[in-house]
C-alpha cells in the first residue's frame, strides 16, 4: 500500500505555533482521508521553521464502493410523492419510475448511479432506491483533502501576500505531495490558487540552497539531513540539549533547564549548532534571575550556572548553521548584543538601587499615584493605601506585627515603578524583595514583596510567613471587594480581573495557615450587606469547587454551609472534614438513618397537627425502658456536644452523636410514636425532636443526600 | 553567496542600499519633509500601500522619537535617527532573497553570520495598521523589520505590500564594528575632513534631548495638536470639487496634519504630560485622522 508524503514549504513559521500546527495538519488530513473512506497504518507530523510535513504509511489505494438503500413511497403513489422521493435522489424525470407501478416485485430501472426496484412489503408494493457510490482513487481524495486543509488551516493568525487571496501563517511557497509504493513515487496532482504540487523541496537556506526532488519519506528525510535540515523537532531539541550540557560539563558548569525555551529554540533552527560564551565580569553581580530573564527574553539564550555558587556565569546560544570559523563571528556578535542588553539591565539595577538609597521604597512607590488601577477604583497608590490599612487590621489574627504588615503592604507594589520591572514585568515581586533587602528593611517585610502575589494557581506554593500572609490576603480581599462593589463580577468564562483566582488564593491562604478570620470580618469595611452576602456566597462556590477537588462530597459541604459561622472558612472545612469522616463510619450511617426517621416522623406530625414539637419532652412520661434509656443518652450527649462545639472539636461532637445511635435504634424497634394517648404521643414527638436538634447542632444532616 | 568588500562609513552603507534597491527597480525617493516617528509614516508607505496600484520605492527617512533621547550619551539610543525603508507592492515572491541580497551588498558575509527570521507581528495603533512578519536577527541582533502589510488606516491591503525597515545606525554600527554610535565614521575616514556621527549629531542630540524633556512648551504643543487635528478634519470636509469644478480630494495635505498631530503627541509624551488613561484617547484621535486620510486617499487616482 502506498505511503503519502506532504510538505508545505513556507517562509519562517513562528516557533510558538509549530507544535500545534503539526497536530492540526495531522488531524485535518487524516480525518479527511478516513471520512472519504481511506484507511492508513500510521501518520507522523514534523516541522521546521520553513516547513510543515505529514508522512502517512500504508494508505489504501482507493476508497471502497459503497451502497446505500433508501425506502420510498408505494409504487402507485401520487406523482407528487414520487417526484419528491426522486428529487432527493437527484432524478428529474419521473416517467421511467411511474412505469414500475403494477409491475411484479423485483422489477427495476437504472437511472444514473441509482437503481429503483419494486419490492413487496406489508403495506403493498414499495419502491426502493439503491445508490451505488463507486470507490475513488486515493490521489483524487488526497488532492481534495489537502486543498481543504490548506484553505481552512486554523493558524492563530494568518495573512495574505502579493496579489493572492490565499491565507497562510506566512507566504506559502511550495507543496510537495507524493504517493510512494515499491514501484516508485508519483506526485499527487493538486492546485491551491497559484501553487501546484510537485516532488521537490529545499534544504537549508544558507548551507544548501537550491531545490531537489525526493522519492518517499525516507529519501526525503535523508536528503534533508544531507542538505543540513534536521526534520524532527524532538531530534533538534535532543541535539541542542546534548551539545549544550556537554559543553557546560566540560568547563564544570550546568545548563539551567528550560523546557519552553528549548522547544522555542528548536523551532527557530533547521540545523542547530550550540555555541557557549562567558558573561562579562561586570554583569556577574546582577541577580541570577535578572541575567536569566534578560538572556532568555531578549536573546533566547540558555543560562549556564556554577552549581557550587548558584551564579550564572556563561550562556548557550543556538545558531542555525556551521561556519568556516566554527561560529567565532556569530559568537562575537551575540556577545556584543548580550553586552548591550546586560548594560541596560545593569543600568536599571544600579539606577533602581540608587533610587532606593535616595528615597527608600516608599519614595519609589510614589509614582503609583499616576498609575490607574481601574478608573472606578482609583490609582495604584489608592489601592496600596487600602491594602496597607486592611493588612494592619488582619495582622493580629495571623500572628503578624500590625506595623510590619502595613509597612510591607505600602512597599509591596513599589517595584512596579522600578526600571527593571518596567523592562521585565515577570520579575515583579522578586525585584521588590531585592530592593527592600538593599534598603535594609526587615526580612519579613522584604519577603512579603515577593510572596504577596502567591498563590497564583491551585497548585502554587502558599506563603506561610505571617506578614506575607497578611499582605497577600489584604491584596486579594481588596481586589475582590473593589470589583464586587462596582459590580464587575466574573460571568461564565469571562473573568478579566482574575477574581476567581483571587478568591481561591484567599481560601488557600486561610486554610493553609489556619487563619481564623471570618470573611465578613476580614472584608474591608464599607461594603453593603447585599454586596458582602454576594461575595461570601461567591467564596462558598469557589470553596465547593476546591473541596470537591480534594474529595469532599458536595452534600457534606452543603450540610456545613447551612450552619452558623459559615464565613469562617477554616471552621467550615474543619466541620466538613469531620462530617465526611463520620459519615463513612457504621455509627455515622446508622445515626443518619435514625436522624432521618426522627426528622420524618416529627416533620409529618408537625405538618398534620400544625404545631411545632420542639420543647417539653419529659422523662417522667416515659413508659418503656428504651424510651428512658434514650432520655438518658440524650442528656449525656447534649452535655458533651456543646462543649465540644465550643472547642471546635467536631470529632468529639460527632462521637457524642454516635453514642446516640444504639439507644435510638432500640427506641424505634420497641416503641411506637404515634399512639392514641396524646400525652404520650406529644412527649415522644418532643423526644424525637431532641435527636433532631442534637444532630442539627453539629451539621444540617437534612442536606445529606439519600 | 559571497559578500562584497566591507563598507568604511555610515554614508557608504546608505549609498550601497540605494544602489542595490535602485538596481531592483525601486524608485529612490527622498525623505519626507516632516517630523515623523518612523519611515512607515512617509506617505510613500502609508498612503501608497492603499489601493490597487503597484508601487516600489526606497528611501531614507529621518525619524524622531523624543522619548528615546539620551543627550548623546547612550551608545545605541538617539531621539533622531535614520531608517531605511523599502516598500514593494505587491510583495514579490522572492522578497526574502531580495532582502538577504541587500545585506550582502552592505558587506554582511552570509557564510560567516547567522541570519534568522524571528516572529514579530507589527502593529501601529496610531495608523490603524497591522501586518505579519519578522524581526531579522544577525548573530542575535535585530537588524531589520520585515512586514507584510495586512491593513492600513483600517483598510485591507489588496494587494499586500512588503515593507522592509532597516535601523540604519544600529545596522551600520554592527557592520562597521563600532561600539558607540557617536564614534561611527559618517564619511570615509580617509577623507580630507573625516567626520564621525558625533561630529554631525552629538550637539543636536544634546539640544533636542533638553528641549524634548524639559523645555518644549506643553500648552503650545497641545494647541498645535488641536490645530492639526482641526485642520486635518477641515481639509477632508471640503467639497470634492474646487471653485473651477475640478475634482481634487486633498488626502495628502490632510495626511500632513495627521503626521503633525502624531509627532506632537510624541512630544507631549516625552514631556510627561500624558497620563496612562489619556494616552489611549490621544492615540485614538490620531488613528481617527489616519483612517479618514486613508478613506480619502483610496478614492483618488493615485490609489487606483
Amino acid at each position: 500500500m502506498p505511503d503519502l508524503l506532504l510538505e508545505l514549504f513556507s517562509e519562517e513559521i513562528p516557533a510558538r505555533m509549530q507544535a500545534r500546527a503539526r497536530e492540526d495538519l495531522r488531524k485535518l488530513v487524516t480525518d479527511g482521508l478516513v471520512e472519504a473512506g481511506l484507511t492508513y497504518a500510521s501518520a507522523g507530523a514534523f516541522s521546521t521553521p520553513r516547513r510543515l510535513v505529514l508522512a502517512i504509511e500504508d494508505l489504501t489505494a482507493e476508497s471502497p464502493t459503497t451502497r446505500e438503500e433508501r425506502k420510498g413511497p408505494k409504487a402507485d403513489a401520487p406523482q407528487q410523492a414520487l417526484a419528491g422521493f426522486l428529487r432527493g435522489l437527484g432524478i428529474e424525470d419521473a416517467a421511467p419510475v411511474m412505469a414500475l407501478a403494477g409491475q411484479p416485485s423485483g422489477a427495476h430501472v437504472h437511472l444514473g448511479g441509482v437503481t429503483i426496484t419494486v419490492r413487496d412489503d406489508k403495506k403493498g408494493q414499495l419502491l426502493f432506491a439503491t445508490l451505488t457510490k463507486p470507490g475513488r482513487p486515493a490521489p483524487e481524495i488526497i488532492a481534495e483533502v489537502v486543498e481543504r486543509a490548506i484553505r481552512t488551516f486554523p493558524w492563530p493568525k494568518s495573512m495574505r501576500w502579493g496579489t493572492g487571496a490565499l491565507r497562510w501563517v506566512r507566504p506559502l511557497h511550495s507543496i510537495l505531495c507524493q504517493l510512494t509504493t515499491e514501484a516508485g513515487s508519483e506526485v499527487v496532482p493538486l492546485a491551491v490558487d497559484h501553487l501546484t504540487s510537485g516532488n521537490t523541496t529545499e534544504g537549508h537556506r544558507f548551507m544548501a540552497p537550491g531545490r531537489f526532488a525526493v522519492h518517499g519519506f525516507d529519501d526525503y528525510a535523508a536528503k534533508l539531513k544531507r542538505a543540513h535540515v534536521v526534520l524532527d523537532a524532538a531530534e533538534r531539541e535532543a541535539i541542542i540539549w546534548h551539545d549544550a550540557t556537554t559543553a557546560a560539563f566540560a568547563v564544570g558548569l550546568e545548563v539551567v533547564p528550560d523546557a519552553a525555551l528549548l522547544t522555542e529554540v528548536a523551532g527557530l533552527v533547521e540545523w542547530p549548532v550550540v555555541l557557549m560564551g562567558a558573561i562579562e565580569d561586570t554583569f556577574l553581580g546582577l541577580p541570577p534571575e535578572v541575567l536569566q530573564t534578560s538572556m532568555r527574553e531578549h536573546q533566547k539564550f540558555f543560562s549556564v550556572k556554577n552549581a557550587a555558587t548558584g551564579r550564572i556565569e556563561q550562556f548557550v546560544t543556538v545558531a542555525n548553521r556551521t561556519t568556516a570559523d566554527d561560529g567565532a563571528t556569530i559568537l562575537k556578535g551575540n556577545l556584543k548584543v548580550l553586552s548591550a542588553r546586560l548594560s541596560d539591565a545593569k543600568f536599571f539595577w544600579d539606577n533602581d538601587l540608587r533610587a532606593v538609597a535616595d528615597k527608600g521604597l516608599e519614595g519609589m512607590a510614589e509614582g503609583l499615584s499616576q498609575v490607574t488601577f481601574h478608573n472606578k477604583l482609583g490609582s495604584q497608590a489608592d489601592r496600596v493605601a487600602r491594602i496597607a490599612a486592611l493588612a494592619r487590621d488582619l495582622a493580629p489574627a495571623l500572628g503578624a506585627d500590625p506595623d510590619q504588615a502595613a509597612q510591607a503592604a505600602r512597599i509591596a507594589k513599589a517595584d512596579l515603578q522600578s526600571a527593571m520591572v518596567g523592562e521585565f514585568p515577570e520579575l515583579q515581586g522578586l525585584m521588590g524583595r531585592y530592593y527592600a533587602t538593599a534598603a535594609g528593611l526587615p526580612e519579613a517585610v522584604a519577603a512579603a514583596s515577593q510572596e504577596h502575589y502567591s498563590p497564583l494557581g491551585p497548585s502554587d506554593d502558599v506563603p506561610s510567613a505571617p506578614v506575607s500572609v497578611a499582605v497577600a490576603l489584604a491584596d486579594k480581599l481588596d481586589t475582590l471587594a473593589g470589583f464586587w462593589s462596582i459590580d464587575e463580577k466574573p460571568t461564565g468564562s469571562k473573568d478579566p480581573f482574575a477574581l476567581r483566582r483571587a478568591a481561591l488564593g484567599v481560601t488557600r491562604l486561610m486554610l493553609a495557615n489556619d487563619a481564623r478570620l471570618p470573611l465578613r470580618t476580614a472584608l474591608p469595611a464599607g461594603l453593603t450587606e447585599e454586596v458582602s452576602d454576594n461575595l461570601v456566597s461567591f467564596f462558598h462556590d469557589r470553596l465547593k469547587v476546591y473541596l470537591r477537588d480534594q474529595g469532599v462530597r458536595h452534600d457534606v459541604i452543603d450540610a456545613c454551609l447551612a450552619m452558623p459561622g459559615n464565613d469562617d472558612l477554616v471552621l467550615l472545612v474543619k466541620r466538613a472534614s469531620a462530617l465526611q469522616a463520620f459519615l463513612t463510619t457504621e455509627d455515622g450511617t446508622n445515626l443518619l438513618q435514625g436522624f432521618r426517621r426522627a426528622n420524618n416522623i416529627v416533620g409529618q406530625a408537625e405538618a398534620k397537627d400544625g404545631v411545632e414539637y420542639s420543647f417539653g419532652a419529659d422523662a417522667k412520661f416515659a413508659e418503656d425502658d428504651t424510651e428512658r434509656a434514650l432520655f438518658a443518652a440524650l442528656d449525656d450527649a447534649e452535655a458533651r456536644i456543646d462543649p465540644a462545639l465550643q472547642a471546635e472539636d467536631f470529632g468529639a461532637a460527632m462521637a457524642a452523636l454516635a453514642d446516640l445511635r444504639a439507644p435510638t435504634d432500640a427506641f424505634f424497634t420497641a416503641v411506637q410514636v404515634n399512639v392514641d394517648n396524646q400525652v404520650l404521643r406529644r412527649n415522644r414527638l418532643n423526644l424525637l425532636h431532641r435527636i433532631r436538634a442534637a444532630c442539627m447542632r453539629v451539621a444540617d444532616l437534612s442536606r445529606i443526600a439519600e | 553567496m559571497t559578500a562584497t568588500a566591507a563598507p568604511r562609513s555610515f554614508q557608504e552603507i546608505i549609498l550601497r542600499l540605494m544602489t542595490y534597491w535602485a538596481g531592483k527597480g525601486c524608485a529612490v525617493l527622498q525623505p519626507y519633509d516632516m517630523e515623523v516617528g518612523a519611515g512607515t509614516f512617509h506617505p510613500a508607505t502609508t498612503l501608497r500601500s492603499l489601493g490597487s496600484r503597484p508601487w516600489a520605492a526606497a528611501y531614507v527617512q529621518p525619524s524622531r522619537r523624543p522619548t528615546d533621547g539620551r543627550y548623546g550619551e547612550n551608545p545605541n539610543r538617539l531621539q533622531h535617527y535614520y531608517q531605511y525603508q523599502v516598500i514593494l507592492k505587491p510583495s514579490p515572491p522572492d522578497l526574502q532573497s531580495l532582502y538577504l541580497g541587500s545585506l550582502q551588498a552592505i558587506g554582511v558575509d552570509m557564510d560567516l553570520h547567522d541570519i534568522r527570521f524571528v516572529e514579530d507581528d507589527w502593529e501601529s495603533p496610531t495608523l490603524g495598521a497591522w501586518g505579519l512578519g519578522w524581526e531579522v536577527w544577525c548573530d542575535g541582533m535585530e537588524v531589520s523589520q520585515f512586514t507584510y502589510f495586512q491593513q492600513v488606516g483600517g483598510h485591507d491591503c489588496k494587494p499586500v505590500s512588503g515593507e522592509l525597515t532597516y535601523g540604519l545606525e544600529r545596522l551600520a554600527m554592527y557592520v562597521l564594528g563600532v561600539d558607540h554610535v557617536m564614534d561611527m565614521p559618517f564619511n570615509d575616514p580617509d577623507s580630507p575632513i573625516p567626520l564621525t556621527y558625533g561630529d554631525v549629531f552629538l550637539q543636536t542630540e544634546r539640544e533636542y534631548s533638553r528641549w524634548n524633556f524639559d523645555q518644549a512648551d506643553t500648552a503650545t504643543l497641545l494647541q498645535h495638536f488641536m490645530d492639526a487635528e482641526a485642520e486635518c478634519n477641515r481639509t477632508l470636509d471640503a467639497p470634492e470639487t474646487d471653485g473651477a469644478g475640478r475634482r481634487i480630494i486633498m488626502a495628502q495635505p490632510a495626511y500632513d496634519q495627521c503626521i503633525k498631530a502624531s509627532h506632537l503627541f510624541n512630544l507631549m509624551d516625552a514631556r510627561g504630560v500624558i497620563s496612562v488613561t489619556e494616552r489611549q484617547a490621544y492615540i485614538g484621535r490620531v488613528r481617527a485622522l489616519a483612517k479618514r486620510c486613508a478613506d480619502a486617499f483610496v478614492t483618488t487616482d493615485a490609489a487606483n
